[in-house]
């Protein structure tokens, strides 16, 4: 379960109000896209979720429970870039959340342990297309091959909530449908919750269930930051597959 | 006619482009000296590379008349000792106290000025309060090394470290590392490449210091021979000291590269990438 209440949340830095008045109701499962125009905190919402920083005032839980305020384990994340760690191949990227969990202060694991790891990495590998390239570097990768190898880190804690800030918008048209195809088999599979931050309208439509849009509703002219963005539309997709089918002979 | 940015020696090419400077200032010596000695044979300022080599063998084959030790090799030894320890203990106060300030906010708060205004302190200038405070012998000289390299290794690394990209810190916490782990694991290996190479940067300024404080206040010491013999104006025992020296900087120099290229084998694969 990883049921996302979000009350009253509102985001001030000093001069700039970002977000106001948010509230929203996310159950358990749920593929959200979160689309808008550049600088309306759609960014920002993703790292409060993250618990990278912290709501000025109003509150989000995670199942019931006020969010952890600093990153964990329950919420795995993908970020357009530097998402992998250049230092360790693409096996030992995926071992490590294993072996943070495992041994706690060397951060290592050795022997049977390693090896269940090791095996269970090379799966969640396999599952991504990742299986002939586990000895390599991060930087010998491709754009698109790096994505996977974050989202297989990501997924080797099985995360109630996965965020994902952009996570294909380096990538060229042809990889990025394949990492479409990629991503709706691993969240059917996982039955984790998505946060998917994109700027790419159709994007949002072509994968998530409900499609949250950021914008200001009042704009002061001379002081662009009094008011802060809101969720001005909550689109759930219940005709999803109905919308899926009609697209796929268009494009 | 290309331009000449876009024109490349090749290897043969950039072999002969190499040496030439090395040759051009060997040949520029051999013909100073020769000048000099035919119109002094006694001249002392230039002397031949036999005189050279004779002096070497004094140094560095004979034992020494008084002690029965090589002086080149005792030298050498003393020097080195010092210079190790001086460099080992700043290397390891810049991994402690650098990552720290990089890493951890209150550390950073903490340190960050008050090792701003320390880096500043010009090491010569408190060398005389070292020699009162720990004395003549080894430990004010390793002491001096330290002052000298310690703050520049710890600021550069504090800088590297928080240069570090912030996804990466924000991943290692969403894969359930806690602090240490993050030390370990990801900061660590990926910063200490970056502290052998400004090792490798330091190595210049850590000679200064070691023969600066061995001229002034030593009983043996590559530094100390030197400015010892300086009294004869023997430039056919300083010269060859010099060229060992230099050599001995450029192989360490080397060894840190090799050291680089060898245990972060991810830093060239980051390279060929396009």
């Amino acid at each position: 379960m990883s049921n996302v209440t979000v009350r009253d949340l509102w985001m001030e830095y000093p001069n700039q109000v970002v977000l106001e008045r948010v509230n929203l109701e996310i159950p358990s499962g749920e593929f959200c896209a979160l689309v808008g125009p550049s600088g309306c905190g759609k960014t920002t919402f993703l790292r409060l979720l993250l618990g990278e920083e912290r709501p000025t005032r109003g509150r989000i839980l995670l199942d019931g429970e006020p969010l952890v305020a600093e990153p964990g384990p329950d919420r795995g994340v993908v970020f357009q870039r530097y998402s992998v760690f250049p230092h360790l191949t693409v096996l030992e990227n995926v071992i490590l959340g294993r072996e943070f969990q495992q041994s706690r202060f060397l951060g290592r694991l050795f022997g049977a342990r390693r090896r269940a790891a090791l095996e269970e990495a090379r799966g969640v590998l396999e599952a991504v297309g990742l299986g002939n390239h586990l000895g390599k570097y991060p930087a010998e990768l491709s754009g698109g091959m790096q994505q996977r190898l974050a989202i297989a880190q990501a997924l080797i804690l099985k995360p109630k909530i996965l965020l994902l800030d952009e996570p294909f918008g380096a990538l060229d048209p042809g990889t990025k449908a394949q990492m479409y195809e990629l991503l709706l088999r691993l969240w059917s599979e996982e039955k984790m919750t998505v946060f998917m931050v994109t700027h790419d309208l159709k994007e949002g439509f072509t994968l998530a269930t409900r499609v949250l849009a950021f914008d200001k509703v009042r704009v002061d002219p001379t002081d662009p930051g009094a008011y802060g963005a809101r969720i001005t539309y909550d689109l759930p997709l219940t005709l999803k597959k109905a919308a899926m089918g009609a697209l796929a002979p268009v494009g | 006619m290309r331009r000449i940015i876009n024109r490349r020696p090749g290897r043969g090419g950039a072999l002969f482009w190499g040496a030439l400077p090395f040759l051009v200032a060997c040949a520029g010596y051999g013909v100073a000296s020769a000048l000099r000695l035919a119109e002094n044979p006694n001249d002392k300022l230039l002397p031949p590379l036999s005189a050279m080599v004779a002096a070497v063998a004094r140094v560095a084959f004979t034992p020494d008349a008084r002690t029965g030790d090589y002086l080149m090799w005792a030298d050498t030894l003393a020097s080195l000792h010092r210079l190790g320890l001086g460099l080992g203990v700043a290397t390891a106060l810049a991994l402690v106290i650098g990552i720290g300030m990089g890493l951890i906010p209150y550390v950073r708060a903490g340190l960050s000025p008050f090792v701003a205004m320390l880096s500043m302190v010009p090491p010569m200038a408190v060398l005389p309060v070292l020699f009162i405070v720990f004395g003549l012998d080894e430990l004010s000289k390793v002491v001096l090394i330290v002052v000298g390299v310690a703050p520049f290794l710890v600021r550069d690394l504090a800088m590297r470290t928080v240069e570090m990209p912030r996804e990466q810190l924000i991943k290692a916490q969403t894969l359930g590392a806690n602090t240490w782990q993050i030390v370990l694991r990801v900061v660590l290996p990926q910063m200490l490449p970056r502290l052998a190479d400004a090792l490798r940067l330091s190595l210049g300024p850590a000679w200064l210091f070691l023969i600066s404080a061995e001229a002034i206040a030593a009983t043996e010491g590559l530094g100390y021979r030197i400015f010892l013999v300086r009294r004869y104006m023997a430039m056919d025992v300083i010269l060859p000291y010099v060229a060992w020296i230099t050599l001995l900087a450029f192989a360490s120099d080397l060894l840190l590269r090799w050291f680089n290229a060898r245990c972060f084998p991810w830093l060239r694969a980051g390279k060929a990438s396009p």
